[in-house]
């Protein structure tokens, strides 16, 4: 509940810091503030399980120590992106203040989405977080492509979003109770009612597309591509986790109990979204467009969650959200720096900045799934919990496959970092301060360290 | 637990904190000379580690164990035993003597090619000592990665693309790897640790043992894990990576990869294939050897038409490798005991052959047969160290390669009639590929390449008499190496039988 208020409320304090205060940067450091603010009171929250700020939702909303940690990764590595990356959302456009704001609201329809225990709120969540996006998208004005990604991103969310409140309203419709409390929806005695049935597919549609699941997953490369740099490194991370966890808690709290009869849409879902994302990720030349297919091979990777739907699953999850959202970001970071976004433009990066080179290197590793990064764990919880599950084991076989052909487009990029030499003499930007520096490698620390002890993490789910 | 250090996490720490110090050396010398001393104290520890080799008194010395990710029932839990400490002997003879006859090659950016080597030896320790199937698949990871760097940094023209072949297939094969062990930890018992923490499951290896898996799963488990030890191997069809890899790496990389690394795969087998499956090895035996047997003969008659000596050394190292596989799939004592010891031996030799042929490069220049000749007039005593070490290398008597072919291959006579019959071939090819590329490189006229060659220097003839005297002593007499794997044997049929 604190992440709530206090997200909303920072946000409006940005809009209007925006009017008042001219300086151009200090909405950066206002934002910071906010951001290790929201950090410190949802810290407070998981730790001691009193909130601040309390209101009654009516059972509404639903507090407990999974979607608290969640939301502590959230904020958590939305303050690392802020930190990297504040001063690159400077250099997007006028509206300094604004984005920052935006992305404030943003994180409130996270919180909302991360703790919703009606339909109704999982609507309000997931519409709050896409309309500041869909502005965002767009707020290289003068780039026709940032232009485009926008418009599409907007006609596609909301063709989504129509079909997700059709969903929630077939399953309004099919309860004879008449309530939109997920807990509580009629599942019938071991036949699904055919309006829940059409209900439940329309809803796991319209998440596939804001997880960027394939067969849903088109808006996706366009539109990351298209939105300005830093934006995107925003979106693919703590956007599409955020989705993921709604996702999952849906069908865990609605649907947990006839898991096997939507099991097989998701392993078709799953298998598809491994494939496409991985496959079309080896032919990209720009590392941009590349991250945008990485995403959605990850997706595929968090997927698996869904389909083994255990306590181990969760875990999983969260650190699935955790790794891969650090190290993306990480990586976005390091390739905003750069003066060209192909895979050419990384060649040689090791020499002229070894530290950047070394904390990309270590990105790319987590990523890719080695021993002692925190990739490795996420993956490594992600295939006990379906391993677990006992069913369609060719599934797990099918993703450490792609796992394995995730390494070839991962490696391209660390074979140009130390293995070849620079084209021209200077490769990236020069505002890389020592501070920038720092940070990555507090973030690789970081990815580091949960590979080794990923419990620090998993250990607040029982907390 | 002990609250003293104990052998295997010397084997480990040692190489992986001087690793690390040794990035930040600068120079061209320190690094070097910090590679040698920090390798010689784990010799020195490996060696200490042979007098405590009774674990009825010494247990405490040999075995220890922390608490790590125990919630999932896994621990730090590292441990000696015949096999891991014949192969932590030998990672620990090796590195020496690759670091001492290498001397004389200049790598740019020294001290990360020193500090990577290292890593690497730690890697490798971490994986002939763990007894937890994560641990174990930890390091079996982390050996691989500062080779993937090394190769990839300081190979030959083609290394990148090389490297990458070897990198994905070997990726491949462990993740592949990693399902098998999540799949029987899903079926082990329960583990209680000392402080009342409870798992579900264990990642222990005597959980592993004790897995309750029906036949048809060990079946398939089977394959997974075999796949992955067969890519490090490497046997046959599972080897093309190797070729190329060790014709673009560095000379001293290869030597690490040929002589320790494909242990790995070897060990792998003698630790958590054979003895976790028991039931699927007994069904598909005939199938591996034969699959061997095949590799054996393939990779001699491929080693007799190669021109490059870096390759014909790799497709000996296969047909090598390919019979040690074999002799560990017959599974009687004949045959395991052979391969234990050439496990030793194989690496020595097979490192021995590198430094000859990383000798004859770095003079030269030139890698193929057909522009070498009369090395011989040129560099007599280098001359001399080769027949010595390519006579081993086809397993003549009275050096240490015979011992454990000859019992190898009694074992496979055991089995099968033919199958050793089969794999006889490959002495007879051996001899031919050998000697045939004796003759032309170091005998006959000399070369215009062969023109430069001089005679080798005191630090490369220090390493080479090292191993030519491990070649003879081990040869005259291998009951040291029979005395220190013997109970790992039993062990090992024990759990088979």
């Amino acid at each position: 509940m604190n992440a709530i208020i206090f997200s909303a409320a920072w946000g409006i304090v940005m809009m209007f810091s925006a009017v008042f205060i001219k300086s151009k940067t200090a909405p950066k450091w206002i934002a910071i503030t906010g951001m290790a603010l929201l950090f410190i009171v949802n810290a407070l929250e998981l730790n001691s399980g009193v909130p601040l700020f309390f209101f009654n939702a009516q059972d509404m909303l639903r507090v407990n120590s999974f979607n608290l940690t969640f939301l502590a990764i959230v904020f958590g590595c939305t303050l690392q992106y802020f930190l990297l990356s504040a001063r690159d959302v400077e250099k997007v456009g006028e509206h300094v203040g604004e984005y920052f704001a935006l992305i404030f609201f943003v994180l409130c329809g996270v919180a909302l989405a991360a703790t919703y225990n009606t339909l109704l709120l999982l609507f309000l969540g997931i519409e709050i977080i896409s309309i500041p996006l869909y502005i965002l998208t767009g707020s290289d004005k003068r780039n026709l492509k940032s232009n485009e990604a926008s418009l599409k991103y907007l006609l596609m969310g909301a063709f989504s979003t129509g079909i997700m409140l059709m969903g929630i309203a077939f399953i309004y419709g099919g309860n004879p109770n008449a309530s939109f409390f997920i807990n509580s929806i009629n599942l019938g005695n071991g036949e699904l009612p055919v309006m829940i049935a059409v209900g439940l597919v329309l809803l796991l549609v319209s998440m596939s597309f804001k997880v960027s699941a394939a067969p849903f997953h088109f808006w996706t490369p366009d539109v990351y591509d298209g939105a300005p740099t830093v934006f995107t490194s925003f979106m693919s991370t703590i956007v599409k986790v955020a989705a993921f966890f709604a996702f999952v808690r849906l069908f865990e709290n609605a649907f947990g109990k006839v898991h096997d009869q939507w099991q097989t849409l998701i392993v078709i879902i799953t298998f598809a979204t491994l494939l496409v994302g991985n496959i079309t990720a080896v032919f990209q030349q720009s590392v941009k467009r590349m991250l945008a297919y990485s995403s959605i091979a990850q997706a595929g990777f968090m997927l698996l969650a869904l389909f083994a739907l255990n306590d181990k699953a969760k875990e999983g999850l969260i650190l699935y959200s955790a790794a891969y959202s650090l190290a993306t970001i990480g990586l976005f970071a390091i390739l905003i720096k750069m003066n060209d976004y192909t895979i050419e433009g990384f060649n040689g990066l090791a020499k002229q900045h070894p530290v950047l080179g070394l904390t990309a290197t270590i990105f790319l590793l987590s990523l890719t799934g080695i021993p002692l990064t925190a990739g490795f764990q996420s993956k490594f919880y992600m295939l006990m919990a379906s391993v677990q599950n006992g069913q369609s084991f060719w599934l797990v076989i099918a993703a450490v496959v792609f796992a394995a052909i995730s390494a070839y487009y991962y490696f391209r990029v660390i074979q140009a970092i130390y293995f070849k030499t620079a084209d021209t003499e200077v490769i990236a930007k020069t505002d890389i301060s020592p501070a920038f520096n720092v940070l990555l490698i507090i973030s690789a620390g970081l990815i580091i360290l949960l590979g080794v002890y990923p419990e620090i993490l998993v250990q607040w789910l029982y907390h | 637990m002990g609250s003293y250090i104990t052998f295997p996490e010397l084997f480990i720490w040692i190489p992986i904190l001087a690793g690390i110090i040794c990035f930040f050396l600068k120079g061209e010398k320190s690094p070097k000379i910090w590679a040698i001393l920090s390798s010689l104290l784990v010799l020195a520890a490996a060696v200490t580690s042979l007098f405590y080799t009774d674990d009825t008194k010494y247990a405490t010395y040999n075995n220890v164990n922390y608490y790590w990710m125990k919630e999932i029932g896994n621990s730090f839990f590292v441990g000696l035993d015949g096999t891991g400490r014949i192969l932590g002997l030998l990672t620990a003879i090796a590195f020496p003597v690759i670091f001492i006859s290498t001397q004389k090659n200049t790598y740019k950016n020294t001290s990360a090619f020193y500090g990577l080597m290292l890593l690497t030896q730690g890697g490798l320790m971490g994986v002939f000592v763990a007894m937890d199937a994560l641990l174990f698949y930890f390091f079996w990871e982390l050996a691989l990665i500062p080779v993937y760097f090394l190769c990839s940094k300081w190979g030959g023209e083609k290394r990148i693309q090389a490297t990458f072949k070897f990198f994905v297939y070997t990726f491949a094969g462990s993740l592949l790897m990693l399902i098998g062990i999540i799949y029987v930890y899903q079926h082990t018992p329960q583990r209680i640790f000392e402080d009342g923490t409870v798992s579900a499951h264990s990642f222990a290896l005597n959980s592993f043992l004790n897995a309750s898996l029906t036949m048809e799963e060990q079946n398939w488990l089977f394959w997974l894990f075999f796949v992955a030890f067969a890519i490090k191997m490497p046997v046959f069809p599972f080897h093309t990576w190797q070729p190329d890899t060790y014709d673009q790496s560095p000379t001293s990389v290869t030597m690490v990869l040929s002589g320790v690394m494909v242990k790995m795969g070897l060990f792998g087998v003698i630790r958590w294939l054979i003895p976790v499956f028991p039931g699927a090895t007994l069904q598909f035996d005939s199938l591996v050897i034969i699959l061997c047997i095949i590799g054996i003969i393939y990779a001699s008659c491929l080693a007799i038409v190669q021109d490059n000596i870096k390759k014909l050394v790799a497709y000996s190292s296969i047909a090598h490798i390919g019979l040690m596989c074999a002799a560990l799939f017959t599974t009687n004592e004949m045959g395991v005991q052979g391969a234990m010891i050439q496990l030793f031996s194989h690496g020595i030799n097979i490192i021995g052959m590198w430094v000859v042929v990383d000798i004859l490069e770095r003079q030269t220049g030139v890698k193929n047969i057909s522009q070498l000749g009369g090395v011989a007039q040129k560099a007599p005593v280098l001359t001399i160290f080769l027949v010595i070490i390519a006579l081993a290398n086809i397993a003549l008597p009275l050096t240490n390669a015979f011992v454990g072919e000859f019992l190898m291959f009694s074992g496979l006579f055991q089995v099968n009639t033919w199958y050793a019959i089969a794999a006889g071939i490959s002495i007879i090819l051996a001899a031919v590929y050998t000697l045939r590329m004796i003759q032309k490189v170091f005998y006959g006229d000399v070369s215009p390449a062969a023109e430069v060659v001089t005679d080798i220097s005191f630090s490369e003839k220090a390493a080479l008499f090292v191993i030519v005297v491990l070649v003879f002593v081990l040869g005259v007499m291998p009951q040291p190496l029979i005395e220190l794997t013997k109970k790992a044997v039993n062990t090992f049929l024990a759990t088979v039988n």
